[in-house]
């Protein structure tokens, strides 16, 4: 077959190019450039090498608060997928209870999250705050503003609250995309209901349940808004995560190598994390 | 063995989705449930089964009633036309999985599911899962998982409807002798005629949550008791049209057709049935009868040629063997037996075929 040769086609690509290079080449190259200089302002730059990055692979302030942010984010996953499951077989599959289940159900995902740190910030103060009060009311010596398990354990509650309904909703759809057929199959055989969740369930959720971690621990790695409106990244720096960190570190102090370095650093863990996660899941996809 | 429904009626909400039905279905017999989708073979299986309670009406098994008996307990299996497997487990463990949970020895496991696997030309792919497997394995695989359980009760709920003609048409072969020397009941749901004439036994044809005749396929292919009941198991659908009687002179209203009958019924008006494969382009014996019609649409199908064609107001549809290619608007010929109406007395029940 004869193909015409026809360059014009590049114009067509042209707004792609220019789009992709104002939202993600150009942002990120800028960081790369401050990642290897030293600056002291009034546009003087001093060629660093790889110092910055070294430093911050040393800095025992950078594994704190990488530690805190694998902490945090298997504990909320942990806990948020095994509930979001749980929550999503015990939803009704027909009726009138499937639109009020979801409507409830989407409702914390639709809030701003400042707003999420904001409400959960005033829910929790231990003087006035429902949740707050209430504890001490009941006998726990709860202040989230001054100890540390409080702030985490508030944090993590926050998180929960917010985030566990995307959880639910994409299993809930992997779930609702059985056909009943299987479950009559397994009724025939005499298979035991825990039997129907390992071995039609769960598996025919996979796809699903693999979107639903990916996205989770990649929001949840990046978290920001909600604790730092929430406690602010303390007491002290209990709760200082990644990207709080990061901002203390970049607008706080003005170091803007060492955290251009540090955001690059994390940019690499976020995506070596979720590649090799998702390439796991997809050759195990393949194998069967 | 014997499966016996006594009025069973299952109602939903309003809507009654099958009217009271009574069944008696034998030992050693395949019972093919045939009717077009939403007719109510997928609900009779599955109050069959014990997947359903009927509304009222019991249902007995070996003269016991079993009606609102948990599935579990009455050995039954049943064959899908989605491919039904467990999605995680080898085809062995698969077509082991109804043995395993009723706690038989993994020799025998092993040998039931051997001599299975090879009835359904299984044995090369044990190892392997369903989903690298094509439509037609899955399909044996879910049939294995059925046949290895000794039921007493075998329900295939339309098994090739979700696979392509040619692996249809080979697994369609092997079914019959699947059952052949099984002690069980074989109930066989599907949309076509040709699958129930195949597959031979015993037929009920179903329309709209009805069961309208049930007798031996053959006899209700040719004495179906009423226009329904015959329109159900005709596909292509059956040619209906109006004919009066007077003495042994026998014409369609119109008088287009004329023809003398010894059949022995009172003189008056009848609807007649033609079935499709009885009007062809060309004369067959001497006492043809000549139609004439205006082409609609000429279609193919293997080959056989199957031409629609207008008479008035009235669409016909002819199934000739070989290829006859009519262009549309055409004015052709077309021929039929009068030994092969099927007479309906005008509350559509049969009087006479032939």
């Amino acid at each position: 077959m004869n193909k015409t040769i026809n360059q014009k086609a590049w114009f067509f690509v042209i707004p792609v190019f220019v789009l992709v290079a104002f939202n993600a080449i150009i942002p990120l190259m800028t960081v790369v450039n401050y990642a290897f200089q030293e600056t002291f302002g009034n546009n003087v730059f001093m060629w660093e090498g790889t110092r910055w990055f070294k430093q911050i692979m040393l800095s025992e302030r950078f594994h704190a608060s990488l530690g805190r942010q694998f902490l945090f984010t298997f504990i909320i996953l942990f806990i948020q997928i095994p509930l979001g499951i749980a929550i999503a077989l015990t939803m009704p599959k027909e009726g009138i209870g499937v639109p009020i289940c979801l409507v409830l159900m989407s409702m914390p995902l639709l809030i701003p999250w400042n707003v999420v740190g904001a409400m959960w910030n005033i829910f929790a103060l231990p003087d006035i705050g429902f949740l707050g009060h209430s504890l001490n009311a009941l006998g726990f010596d709860y202040n989230f503003t001054q100890q540390i398990g409080d702030a985490w354990f508030t944090t993590i509650l926050m998180d929960v609250w917010h985030w566990t309904s995307l959880v639910v909703l994409l299993s809930y759809a992997g779930l609702q995309s059985i056909q009943p057929a299987y479950y009559q199959a397994a009724e025939i055989d005499g298979a035991s209901r825990w039997a129907v969740f390992t071995k039609i369930e769960l598996p025919k959720m996979k796809k699903v349940l693999t979107i639903a971690i990916l996205l989770r621990f990649m929001d949840s790695f990046m978290i920001y808004t909600e604790p730092f409106v929430l406690t602010g990244g303390g007491p002290g720096n209990a709760t200082a995560f990644l990207s709080i960190d990061l901002v203390k570190m970049a607008l706080g102090q003005f170091d803007l190598g060492p955290a251009a370095a540090m955001s690059l650093i994390y940019f690499f863990i976020v995506l070596l994390v979720c590649w090799v996660f998702y390439t796991l899941m997809m050759r195990n996809e393949g194998n069967q | 063995m014997s499966l016996e429904l006594k009025n069973v009626e299952k109602k939903i909400g309003l809507d009654t989705h099958i009217y009271p039905t009574n069944l008696k279905l034998e030992k050693n017999t395949i019972n093919i449930l045939l009717g077009s989708t939403l007719s109510g073979k997928t609900t009779l299986m599955q109050i069959m089964a014990g997947l359903d309670k009927p509304t009222n009406g019991e249902i007995w098994f070996n003269e016991k009633n079993v009606t609102g008996m948990k599935v579990q307990k009455r050995n039954v299996s049943m064959v899908y036309q989605q491919f039904i497997n467990y999605p995680n487990f080898t085809v062995y463990e698969n077509i082991a999985s109804p043995l395993k949970i009723t706690g038989v020895g993994s020799d025998e496991i092993k040998q039931r599911v051997g001599k299975v696997a090879e009835l359904l030309k299984l044995s090369a792919m044990l190892n392997k899962k369903p989903n690298e497997l094509s439509g037609g394995q899955q399909q044996r695989t879910a049939l294995a998982r059925a046949l290895v359980k000794d039921s007493d009760l075998i329900l295939l709920d339309e098994p090739l409807a979700n696979l392509d003609f040619k692996l249809r048409e080979e697994l369609r072969e092997e079914l019959p002798k699947l059952f052949e020397d099984r002690d069980c009941i074989v109930v066989y749901a599907t949309t076509e005629p040709s699958e129930a004439l195949l597959l031979g036994g015993n037929t009920a044809t179903l329309l709209e949550g009805k069961v309208i005749q049930y007798g031996k396929t053959l006899d209700v292919y040719n004495k179906p008791n009423s226009l329904v009941s015959a329109q159900v198991f005709s596909d292509p659908p059956m040619n209906i049209t109006k004919i009066k009687k007077s003495g042994e002179s026998c014409s369609f209203l119109d008088n287009s057709v004329n023809w003398k009958t010894k059949i022995n019924i009172k003189d008056g008006e009848y609807k007649v049935g033609i079935r499709p494969h009885n009007i062809t382009t060309y004369k067959e014996g001497n006492n043809s009868l000549e139609i004439k019609g205006k082409v609609l649409i000429s279609e193919l199908s293997g080959s056989e040629s199957l031409i629609h064609f207008t008479r008035g107001n009235l669409n016909w549809v002819s199934l000739s063997n070989g290829v006859f290619q009519k262009d549309v608007g055409d004015e052709m010929n077309l021929y039929m037996n009068a030994d092969e109406f099927i007479y309906f007395d005008e509350n559509e029940r049969l009087v006479i075929n032939g």
